[in-house]
């Protein structure tokens, strides 16, 4: 028999009667979910940095091609977008209720909570597709097929569109590991392995969920209300 | 478990203020307001971030030492921007009568639909924005 077992056997036969999902090198569960959290935390903060890299590149070539973020911009479905944002939004509420129906112990709840945010989150990526297919359609795609009519500089417009495209294709990435980490969740969750004592994952996957809002929140300004004034008026 | 439990009705209106704002935000975007949409768009999401960040992401009721980690994340954002813009912004505001190249140097997509023309090393453009607050020597 492993050592690591007999030494676990007589921990457990020192310690008192503790929760399942305690470990041993934490003091009390209190700690064990502030660790998580704070780990959790770091990690999303590198991830600010990752999308703030590209939005460093986004912010140098708006200010050096004004014009063409705006033509480029005008290109975009300011409808579909706030579809989009409308949808996520709501995908962060229901992502908020499953870790609360998680916090006061209502596996039903939990779970078609859940449910909810990956539907949502499934909804606003069938739309992500039909936006890139209407761009391909368009030949908007950046490359050597790329094609833009316009009163702006057709290689500065093909800037912003690589640039929509890698901020909206690693959000969309984002998305669909969100949508991975929830089915782990939901699968747990269906098995009953939460409690009010430790719902640690349904906490942690919520804050990924919730950061990923948070991207779409800055993105669809930036891309799709460039400059919608100049359209009106 | 010290999670913090909150009432549903903390999260029905922070998802109500976030739709109000989204429908703010898309209004004013069609409101002429010339170089003021930019930094109004971009208040108006920070307002939102927030709001998701300290309510459905329970950072409120979180430790200090969490809190910090978050307010890391947005300090090393804006020194990533402030410290590169610092630099992208203010090329071309000090240049010699003779127009030093490497003071306002800047790849240029040429307008003819070409390439990135490479390594173009060019006095400052006259169409730059930076260039427009340049000092009249």
């Amino acid at each position: 028999m492993p050592d690591g077992t007999l030494a676990h056997a007589d921990a457990h036969g020192h310690a008192q009667a503790h929760h399942p999902a305690h470990q041993h090198h934490f003091e009390t569960m209190e700690q064990q979910f502030e660790a998580s959290t704070l780990g959790m935390w770091l990690f999303l903060v590198t991830e600010v940095m990752f999308f703030g890299g590209l939005l460093t590149a986004y912010l140098i070539y708006r200010i050096w091609y004004p014009h063409a973020w705006s033509e480029g911009s005008l290109e975009l479905d300011i409808r579909l977008g706030g579809f989009n944002t409308v949808v996520l939004i709501g995908s962060s509420l229901t992502m908020a209720m499953a870790v609360r129906s998680a916090q006061t112990g209502s596996r039903k709840g939990t779970i078609w909570y859940l449910v909810g945010t990956m539907a949502l989150g499934l909804t606003f990526l069938v739309v992500k597709f039909f936006e890139y297919k209407h761009k391909y359609e368009l030949n908007h795609i950046p490359g050597p097929n790329f094609q833009f009519e316009g009163a702006a500089d057709a290689g500065q417009v093909e800037l912003f569109m690589t640039l929509y495209f890698a901020l909206t294709g690693l959000h969309a990435a984002h998305m669909v590991i969100g949508f991975g980490l929830l089915s782990v969740i939901l699968w747990m969750a269906a098995r009953n392995r939460f409690s009010p004592e430790w719902y640690t994952p349904v906490e942690m996957s919520g804050l990924y969920w919730h950061f990923v809002d948070i991207v779409w929140i800055f993105l669809f300004p930036l891309l799709y209300l460039v400059d919608r004034a100049h359209q009106a008026s | 478990m010290s999670g913090h439990l909150s009432p549903r009705s903390v999260y029905y209106a922070i998802f109500v203020a976030l739709m109000v704002l989204t429908a703010v935000t898309v209004a004013v975007a069609f409101v002429p307001l010339g170089a003021l949409n930019f930094p109004v768009a971009i208040a108006i999401a920070i307002t939102k971030a927030t709001l998701v960040v300290l309510f459905f992401m329970h950072v409120k009721y979180s430790s200090r030492l969490t809190k910090m980690i978050v307010g890391m994340a947005l300090f090393f954002l804006m020194t990533m921007f402030g410290l590169t813009l610092t630099d992208y912004l203010s090329r071309g505001w000090f240049s010699s009568p003779q127009g030093t190249a490497g003071a306002g140097t800047q790849i240029t997509i040429t307008p003819s639909g070409g390439r990135l023309a490479p390594n173009t090393m060019r006095p400052p453009a006259a169409e730059t924005p930076a260039a427009e607050r340049a000092p009249a020597h």
